[in-house]
């Protein structure tokens, strides 16, 4: 019954959705509101019934009801509630429902806002942002149904929504479960934020377009999605970074990253997607460039839809394929569409939006900013050129080839370097025009503290050069930015009588976009900070101790106490192990790595222990042990040094958007006149 | 500062600036682009299935190369070695072609027909390190490293896929 009421309220969500698109249309060619009011009535409808659908799909997985195959496939009995809640991602159909199912929550957050002097936008926005979200509910409901259910058909066994003739539905005992490597919360928070950062991509693309097809070439369409777009970013970042977390915290690999092409494909509209952020910023200041965003968040939006069909439809070897399907060449064709139609759209007004300014200094801000946009997207083509080479090679030359990570890591460390490079100058240049004589001025004072960054590693006996350039650029980076805050707070307290924590609040809350710049900016030093720490100075051991008996890998020493073997209420057979972290003979603190086995899936899964400070981790995994005795136990040992800040970094930048969105306080000053007083 | 700088970029004609800032963004596309074709050349690995590893080895092609290779995972010849952490298993040849392996009915299927095909190629894989959590029987493996020698495959990194897990097999006790 709950099954059919989820199909149901999905099939007419989708009759709904076609009807608004429609109207939408059919309302602003005959200039009829009435019809466009409908079509706003439609978008509003949508998102409960995707939730009913989405309610149904959960209340399927919560009780258990294995009939249905895509319950079977994810969840289990002995599973815990909040897994099963999640399984509603574990899988192919549930997470395209999903993301149907946020599309249209943000589609109608969009619809039914007040939009007073923007009309003209709205039928546009909707067609855009609805008809999306029918190429997603077509996909759930005709290719990638979660709510197909297994028939007994004389003695075969079927899998169909409907019930076939002569078929009685039937179902296994239990299902085959989550698989146990998902099962961290990690893995439960980050398909989410990957998908909330993909699907907000959506809302500013459909400004775009709607900015295209009314012709209006003002900045608008960017005031309007500026919310979404940092939203959007940072969601997609933050599910980047915990994808990150997961890997180093329960692959067992002690990485983080592994350029696969899963990864990459989440990576890809986060590069596009920053680039837009960042054109976005010299059209509204200067005016300039107003083609570069819309072709940015023209990429950005195909390359949502292209992450999302990479995930998704098994083409690639990778650890995050995990169904292969047949909705492939459904997806290539409708990212050929969107890609097509959005690109025409633009050449036919590509005039309109062309823009009087021209570039006068390579050291203005506008110039600065644009040659981080081109490094973006020098990195972007690389990622995209390295996960399609393969395809392209075996089409041109019949051979299978394929490009590792260190093709990756080659093109991305100049390209790394240059942006933090030009992160270092940026806060400085002002916009229009600035000669490097005065730029010189502004640097000599950081500069001369960011040799810190170089004096402390060699003090310290670092001697890697690319190493030493990176701790003196993000040293640099982060002079930089102390430097200017303190001059402009300096400045005001020269013409103004405040209490020192006054002064600083206003010069915060004078500029507060510049200052969200700056913090967000200072998130990603940090996590190249930490970044540069594992790259550079990972450093590991192995061995197999008997009880008692200690293994060094300096600047520490682990001691292996005793290893512990037990079940657990959920169907987990753990073992684990206590290691004594030591440093110079005294005991700082005690891990436990661990294994376990889940005997559902009969899986294990390898957890390592992890002693971590703002300096370095220590990083233990148990990899074997001598399983009658419990005397002896193999473990691989991983020092990892400041990669802590590689999660810090992330923790900032959550800050500096959390204040680049705060709503405005509508005062005369409003921080929209960026230029350094003089 | 400003008035001074202000006066010379006035002064300069509109044109020069372009041409200046053309060449500029020349310049840095010329270099991403140059850094990718060079990376790209130092770094292309073969993605090969076991027939073709042997083939290849046999007309003397692939030494001291790096390359990618998939197959099935045999359960049975997985033997771990604690204290050298000294990781040996074989795998089995398995079509890369996708139409071949959906025709044998998905990737479970045709993992796990290599597997109980004794009449397929087969290969020896060589790995140290830390044993992943997915190797069991039927799994896929891709792996990356190099021949070193006859019949012998030394991987630096294994990648494992277990389709069975995750989704599109009807799951075997089934009641009514």
């Amino acid at each position: 019954m709950v099954a059919e009421i989820g199909f149901g309220s999905l099939f007419i969500s989708l009759i709904i959705s076609v009807y608004g698109v429609i109207a939408a249309i059919y309302g602003t060619g005959n200039h009829q509101k009435k019809w466009i009011l409908s079509a706003q009535q439609a978008t509003r409808l949508v998102f409960p019934l995707l939730t009913i659908s989405v309610g149904s799909l959960i209340y399927l997985l919560i009780n258990n009801n294995f009939e249905v195959v895509y319950v079977s496939q994810v969840s289990s009995l002995s599973m815990p509630l909040y897994l099963k809640i999640t399984a509603l991602w574990g899988g192919q159909s549930g997470s395209l429902l999903f993301w149907s199912w946020l599309l249209a929550g943000f589609t109608s957050a969009v619809v039914l806002k007040k939009w007073d002097r923007d009309q003209d936008f709205l039928p546009w926005v909707i067609v855009v942002s609805l008809g999306t979200l029918v190429f997603f509910i077509l996909l759930n409901t005709f290719f990638e149904n979660p709510f197909v259910r297994y028939w007994q058909v004389n003695q075969d066994i079927v899998q169909s929504f409907s019930q076939p003739l002569g078929g009685f539905i039937v179902g296994p005992r239990d299902g085959g479960g989550l698989n146990p490597l998902l099962r961290h919360p990690g893995m439960v928070i980050h398909p989410p934020m990957q998908y909330l950062g993909f699907v907000a991509f959506i809302i500013p693309y459909a400004y775009a377009m709607a900015s295209l097809i009314t012709g209006r070439s003002d900045d608008r369409w960017i005031q309007l999605s500026r919310r979404w777009t940092l939203w959007a970013w940072l969601f997609l970042s933050l599910g980047l970074i915990l994808g990150a977390r997961w890997a180093y915290d329960v692959l067992g690999w002690g990485g983080y990253w592994g350029w696969d092409p899963v990864e990459i494909s989440a990576l890809m509209p986060w590069l596009s997607g920053t680039a837009f952020l960042h054109a976005v910023l010299i059209q509204e200041k200067r005016g300039m460039f107003k083609q570069w965003p819309i072709v940015l968040i023209i990429l950005t939006y195909n390359l949502v839809i292209f992450g999302t069909f990479l995930t998704r439809s098994g083409l690639l070897s990778s650890v995050h394929s995990f169904a292969r399907s047949t909705i492939g060449p459904i997806f290539l064709v409708f990212i050929a569409l969107t890609f097509i139609a959005s690109f025409w759209l633009l050449s036919s007004r590509w005039d309109k939006f062309k823009s009087r300014q021209v570039l006068t200094s390579f050291f203005s801000k506008e110039a600065l900013i644009l040659i981080s946009i081109v490094l973006l997207l020098g990195m972007l083509a690389t990622t995209f050129w390295g996960v399609i080479f393969p395809t392209i090679s075996e089409l041109v030359t019949g051979a299978k080839v394929t490009v590792g990570p260190p093709f990756y890591e080659r093109v991305a460390a100049p390209i790394f370097g240059g942006m933090l490079s030009i992160m270092v100058i940026c806060p400085l240049a002002v916009w229009s025009y600035v000669s490097f004589k005065h730029l010189g001025k502004l640097l000599w004072k950081p500069f001369a503290v960011s040799l810190i960054g170089i004096v402390l590693p060699i003090i310290g006996g670092l001697t890697k050069v690319p190493a030493l350039i990176a701790f003196w650029l993000v040293a640099f980076v982060l002079a930089v930015n102390g430097f200017e805050f303190i001059r402009r707070t300096r400045l005001r307290r020269k013409t103004e009588s405040e209490t020192l924590p006054e002064t600083v609040t206003r010069v915060f809350q004078r500029n507060k976009r510049s200052y969200a710049a700056m913090i967000i900016h200072v998130g990603i030093v940090f996590m190249a900070l930490g970044i540069i720490g594992i790259e550079f100075f990972q450093t590991e051991t192995q061995g197999t101790l008997a009880e008692g008996q200690e293994l060094q890998l300096a600047p520490y020493t682990m001691e292996y106490e005793k290893l512990e073997i037990f079940d657990t209420p959920d169907a987990r057979n753990v073992a684990r192990a206590v290691v004594l972290v030591k440093k110079d003979g005294e005991v700082l603190d005690e891990i436990y790595p661990r294994r376990d086995f889940y005997y559902d899936s009969g899986q294990p899964v390898t957890i390592p222990g992890v002693r971590s400070t703002l300096l370095d981790d220590f990083y233990v995994i148990l990899v074997d042990w001598k399983a009658v005795t419990s005397e002896g136990a193999t473990f691989k040992v991983y020092h990892n040094p400041l990669v802590k800040w590689l999660w810090i970094g992330a923790w900032v930048i959550i800050v500096g958007v959390v204040v680049a969105t705060w709503p405005e306080k509508k005062s005369k000053m409003a921080g929209r006149n960026n230029v350094r007083p003089k | 500062m400003a008035f001074n700088d202000l006066k010379q970029i006035e002064a300069e004609p509109r044109k020069g600036n372009a041409l200046k800032f053309i060449i500029g963004g020349v310049v840095i596309v010329a270099a991403i682009i140059y850094l990718m074709v060079s990376s790209l050349q130092a770094n292309v690995q073969y993605f090969l299935t076991v027939d073709e590893v042997l083939d290849k080895q046999n007309a003397g092609e692939l030494t001291g190369r790096n390359i990618r290779l998939s197959g099935a995972v045999l359960g049975d010849s997985i033997q771990y070695d604690m204290d050298t952490l000294e990781l040996t298993f074989t795998i089995i040849h398995v079509p890369a072609d996708i139409k071949l392996v959906e025709e044998e009915g998905g990737l479970a299927a045709a993992l796990h027909n290599a597997v109980m095909d004794p009449t397929r190629s087969h290969l020896q894989v060589v790995y140290y390190g830390a044993k992943p959590d997915l190797l069991q029987n039927e799994a896929q493996a891709i792996l990356t490293g190099k021949l070193v020698g006859d019949g012998v495959f030394e991987a630096d990194e294994l990648l494992l896929k277990c389709p069975t897990k995750y989704e599109g097999s009807v799951p075997d006790q089934i009641e009514s």
